[in-house]
């Protein structure tokens, strides 16, 4: 049954069309994979399922809901979460902290002006959950800020994790790491995917990164689906050979 | 250790707060001197909950801080003489504005939100400068004074005695200090520490950003208002530049100065203020611009404010 089902979604920013017409249904449990050239429309795809922005016309429903006119805090409360391709956490925050914030969110309690002791340390036992599952427990103390980049990102992958999302978009995951970095968060996702079953969709630049994780795989060009299908299908596509070659000639 | 040393800095806080009005008088001030310093202290500290921990500017603090000022004058002038009840009043008038106005407001960001700020303040100002018959106009609300303070089982000269008032202000302080401090430490406190840092996560984590700045802004405001009605009573008079933006910049100023990172820096900065005011103004009418340098050189060359200088020294 498919959890997410993106239909028909175009959006315009004055005369440029930077997404048209895409379609696009996810399996629940399905790892996803968004490629493209520079400038096809991914982020902004991205941010249209997300709600960072609305999509000029088109629908997006979540469990068969219709959620294209919720606002991005509605849509994570019906159990969305993503992560941005410029890492987005909170610099001066330690990275427990940083962690924190989201399992409070997602437990309801953004609006208690304290916690009893019973709750607290429930929620102190997630939060050392998550610092465990990525590699951050023994950094938990530190500024998020001041960590090096795969640190950073592994941190902000935990936080939309602490949301307990059914869905997870991830917008380049692997952008700016270097080898170990990109081999690490390559394992923590098909880890969050295999033990965990969570429904993942993701951006990514690098093919050893995809072909490794992904079930299926969308290609998007010029703002359009250009092809759909599992990893050896997409590879054996003349269109996205030519897409792909075109592009670097 | 970092707990412990934390410990010992806010305990030496209150024993220095608990006795000033004793070693004031040895160092050349006076016992109004150390109520007017807890009471802008307070203004300042409740400025920075909203600068310091959610990020958000305001110009336009004074506002509030002056329609608690005017809620408990008027309060004590026209309805009923009793300080606690004027301090009820103008705290409820001042947080009620707050709430209406933080809602229209509320959207709005950086330099667009601290200019409304500024407008709505002088909305206020204006209307006590020219409501002669009612606010006393610019020569401010005289004829009337704080109440002593009856509790039934005990009484407090507060009315008369200036170290009564200043424990009684003292009081309020701490309640108000210390909501302040439970508050920042909570999920909530987490929160506004979320939509300072990066807005944009905070809203991608499930915060309703707007609903918190909004919250913010009236706790924020709540206690300008208190530490309004205590500035006040504390001079038996009020006037309309308790609402003025320029007091509004002087928050702020108290602010920075002390370090808007740290909870206790905008104490710092307000006593820095006060007293530089207290003993500059008496030499010269230009005090103004020794406060004006000084600031200038703490945000140059000491980002963190008076007390980030001080917690270096005590790290190194």
């Amino acid at each position: 049954m498919s959890l997410l089902n993106v239909q028909n979604v175009s959006r315009h920013f004055g005369s440029l069309i930077a997404v048209d017409d895409v379609s696009m249904s996810v399996q629940s449990g399905e790892l996803r994979a968004v490629i493209g050239p520079n400038g096809a429309g991914k982020t902004t795809f991205f941010n249209l399922i997300s709600g960072l922005l609305p999509p000029t016309s088109g629908k997006i429903l979540l469990d068969d809901l219709d959620i294209t006119p919720l606002s991005p805090q509605q849509r994570v409360a019906l159990g969305m979460a993503r992560t941005f391709q410029i890492t987005e956490v909170f610099p001066e925050l330690s990275v427990r902290e940083n962690l924190r914030i989201p399992v409070e969110s997602a437990a309801g309690l953004r609006l208690r002006p304290w916690l009893s002791p019973r709750v607290d340390a429930e929620v102190s036992r997630r939060v050392a959950e998550f610092l465990e599952m990525g590699g951050l427990a023994t950094k938990a103390e530190r500024l998020a800020g001041e960590l090096p980049h795969g640190d950073q990102r592994a941190t902000e992958i935990m936080m939309a994790l602490a949301l307990r999302p059914r869905l997870l978009l991830l917008d380049e995951p692997t952008a700016g790491m270097g080898d170990q970095e990109t081999y690490d968060i390559t394992r923590l996702i098909r880890r969050l995917h295999r033990d965990h079953k969570l429904t993942i969709v993701l951006i990514e630049h690098d093919m050893r990164v995809i072909f490794h994780l992904a079930d299926r795989i969308t290609v998007l060009a010029e703002g359009s689906v250009l092809a759909e299908g599992t990893p050896p299908q997409i590879a054996a596509d003349e269109r996205v050979q030519a897409a792909y070659l075109g592009k670097a000639a | 250790m970092k707990r412990v040393s934390a410990r010992t800095a806010n305990a030496a806080i209150w024993i220095l707060l608990l006795t000033m009005p004793y070693w004031m008088g040895a160092i050349g001030g006076y016992t109004e001197l150390a109520t007017r310093v807890i009471v802008l202290g307070l203004a300042a500290m409740a400025l920075n909950f909203l600068l310091g921990f959610t990020g958000v500017l305001s110009f336009g603090h004074a506002a509030y801080f002056g329609l608690g000022a005017y809620g408990a004058a008027m309060t004590i002038k026209y309805i009923v003489p009793s300080t606690p009840l004027a301090i009820v009043v103008g705290v409820a008038v001042g947080t009620l504005a707050a709430a209406i106005i933080g809602a229209l407001i509320v959207k709005l960001r950086g330099v667009y939100f601290a200019m409304v700020t500024i407008a709505f303040g002088q909305v206020f100002y204006f209307i006590t400068f020219r409501w002669n018959s009612v606010t006393g106009g610019d020569d401010g609300l005289t004829g009337w004074h704080r109440q002593p303070l009856d509790l039934g089982f005990a009484q407090f000269p507060i009315g008369t005695n200036d170290k009564a008032f200043y424990y009684f202000a003292l009081v309020l302080f701490a309640v108000a200090v210390g909501m302040m401090a439970i508050l920042l430490r909570s999920p909530f406190g987490r929160t506004l520490l979320a939509i300072r840092e990066n807005e944009r996560r905070a809203r991608f984590l499930g915060i309703p950003v707007e609903r918190h700045i909004w919250m913010s802004f009236v706790i924020s405001c709540l206690f300008a208002s208190l530490a309004g009605t205590l500035y006040s009573l504390l001079s038996n008079f009020t006037d309309p530049r308790a609402l003025h933006w320029s007091l509004s910049g002087n928050f702020v100023i108290m602010a920075v100065l002390g370090g808007m990172r740290s909870f206790w820096g905008p104490l710092l900065g307000a006593a820095i203020f006060v007293v530089l005011q207290d003993y500059v103004s008496s030499h010269t009418e230009n005090w103004m611009s020794v406060i004006g340098l000084s600031f200038v050189l703490v945000v140059l060359f000491f980002p963190r404010g008076v007390l980030g200088i001080i917690k270096r020294r005590i790290a190194a």
